[in-house]
């Protein structure tokens, strides 16, 4: 089902750009899931990457685009094809969550700047379903969708040149967990004992774009028992099938 | 095996790059001047994904444990095996335990040293390149040892040695096409990017070079999508990042011009304070 209108783009001499409306949607993102696996699916000669955002699908090529006019025709009766195909399998994950003040080290600004106390910003933050649109910034780091408006709010003005991996945090209109010590200006709110990206594992990073998120509040102890858990390579992950 | 005595600036073992998980997060990294590495690899007949040694700035000191075949390519850093000066993008015999120097900078940024069968490291995600939290190690440390092939080498491979147009590391002229946020410059900001010669500042790694200069600029943010290699990304403060190998997969800056490949591996042999210019052409097959 050709829905949109999209916009095909030249992006240098090996790649092609494939915009949807410039929007954050869920619609646009299952478009987009269902024309990456069309494309995934058909093999064409050459593709090496094919990168999802919210809005766009970028196809790298490993070699300059012999025709690009042909290619592109390719790809728009590629994405007008109707062909029954299984949906994308898609996942719901629980995430569990330590909410702690000794891992939210930012939870008190919620008080000053956003008027709600410890309690609230996690009974909001773990009620909300998040949808994964893409991964991106770094390995295994989830763009995700669906943060409740009463957590909006403006990153840090003086980014922390370290933040613990596993860290749960908000900047601006975005929550996500830093799967990889790195600098970072959001805050942070808790931690996750879970492992977001291992290079060592046939699948990577378990997540994958149309997926969801649910955050799931655990206590230190719980949190010290799911990471030796996971230390141990005996913690599996809760998931239930979309 | 050979044995790091002094592992240099920032030194690592690079190939072609990772592909096939840009949609996880994992930038495709791989050789910064492909151009002069995959001469390097060429020239001591080896395969074009053969892993090489991306010598930044110099200062790198190695020692070989056992004979093989070497070439070095790209930066000249006044290569020295024990005390003979190494003639760059030649094939050349290393016995064991001669010492490789790279020394002074005579041009370039990055040099390349290619080893008969490639530097066997151990292989993430189908590449050897280094890069965090992907491969064990990040930097070349002193006293690393890196495993290489045992070859019994009878005789050097004839072609001696290839020249390499000097203008490849002193030209300006970076060719560039139109990126996808192009079209929402105004007249004056493409003129702009064509005019003027920017000065690349000191904030310049494999990541991305940050230039100097600034373009008067409106221009907002855009929805986070995927940026590349030789991306040039307009910041709100008009500013310019050039993107390089080592960048991350997505971006929200405009992308206002995409490098060409020659241009991205002319570029990695350039440092701070040295001056680029745009030559921006229509894409045309």
């Amino acid at each position: 089902m050709s829905a949109f209108e999209l916009t095909f783009k030249v992006y240098g001499k090996s790649a092609i750009l494939i915009e949807w409306p410039s929007e954050i949607d869920k619609n646009i993102l299952e478009d987009v899931i269902l024309f990456k696996s069309k494309i995934l699916k058909s093999y064409i000669k050459g593709i090496v990457d094919v990168i999802n955002s919210y809005n766009s699908l970028t196809i790298v090529y490993n070699i300059a685009i012999n025709n690009i006019y042909s290619e592109i025709l390719n790809l728009k009766s590629l994405y007008s094809l109707n062909i029954s195909q299984e949906s994308v399998e898609n996942f719901r994950w629980e995430i569990p969550v330590c909410y702690d003040k000794k891992f939210g080290i930012d939870l008190h600004e919620f008080q000053v700047k956003n008027n709600l106390n410890f309690e609230e910003v996690v009974r909001i933050h773990s009620s909300s379903i998040y949808t994964v649109y893409f991964i991106g910034f770094l390995p295994g780091f989830m763009y995700l969708g669906g943060l409740d408006k009463r957590l909006h709010i403006a990153r840090k003005s003086n980014p922390r040149l370290r933040v613990e991996k596993g860290s749960v945090a908000i900047g601006g209109n975005q929550t996500g967990v830093y799967p990889s010590i790195n600098a970072g200006g959001w805050h942070i709110i808790g931690n996750s004992p879970i492992t977001f990206f291992d290079s060592k594992l046939a699948k990577p990073c378990f997540a994958k774009s149309g997926d969801e998120i649910k955050f799931i509040p655990v206590d230190v102890v719980e949190y010290n028992q799911i990471e030796s858990e996971v230390e141990k390579g005996v913690y599996k992950l809760k998931k239930s099938k979309l | 095996m050979i044995r790091v005595l002094s592992p240099g600036f920032y030194t690592t073992i690079q190939d072609m790059g990772r592909y096939g998980y840009a949609d996880i997060g994992v930038p495709s990294s791989g050789i910064m001047d492909r151009y002069s590495g995959q001469l390097a690899n060429q020239i001591i007949g080896n395969n074009v994904n053969d892993s090489l040694l991306e010598i930044c700035l110099g200062n790198c000191i190695l020692k070989f444990e056992k004979q093989t075949v070497v070439c070095v390519s790209g930066a000249d850093f006044s290569p020295k095996i024990n005390n003979d000066s190494v003639r760059l993008n030649k094939a050349v015999l290393v016995n064991k335990n001669d010492i490789l120097s790279f020394g002074k900078k005579r041009y370039g940024s990055r040099a390349y040293l290619a080893v008969k069968g490639g530097f066997q490291t151990s292989v993430e995600l189908g590449s050897r390149s280094f890069y965090e939290g992907i491969t064990s190690r990040v930097l070349l440390k002193k006293d690393d040892i890196l495993p290489i092939r045992s070859f019994i080498i009878e005789k050097l491979p004839l072609n001696a040695s290839v020249k390499v147009d000097e203008n490849y590391f002193k030209s300006k002229d970076l060719l560039a096409y139109p990126g996808p946020e192009y079209d929402l410059l105004s007249f004056k900001q493409k003129a702009q990017l064509k005019k003027v010669v920017f000065t690349i500042s000191k904030d310049n790694n494999r990541m991305g070079y940050r230039l100097e200069e600034h373009l008067e600029n409106k221009l907002p943010s855009i929805l986070t999508s995927s940026v590349l290699p030789g991306t040039v990304q307009l910041t709100p403060s008009g500013k310019i990042i050039i993107l390089m190998r080592d960048c991350q997969v997505t971006g929200g800056y405009p992308r206002v011009l995409q490098l060409s490949e020659i241009a991205i591996n002319r570029l990695a042999q350039k440092s701070t304070g040295d001056t680029i210019q745009f030559i921006i052409e229509d894409l045309d097959w």
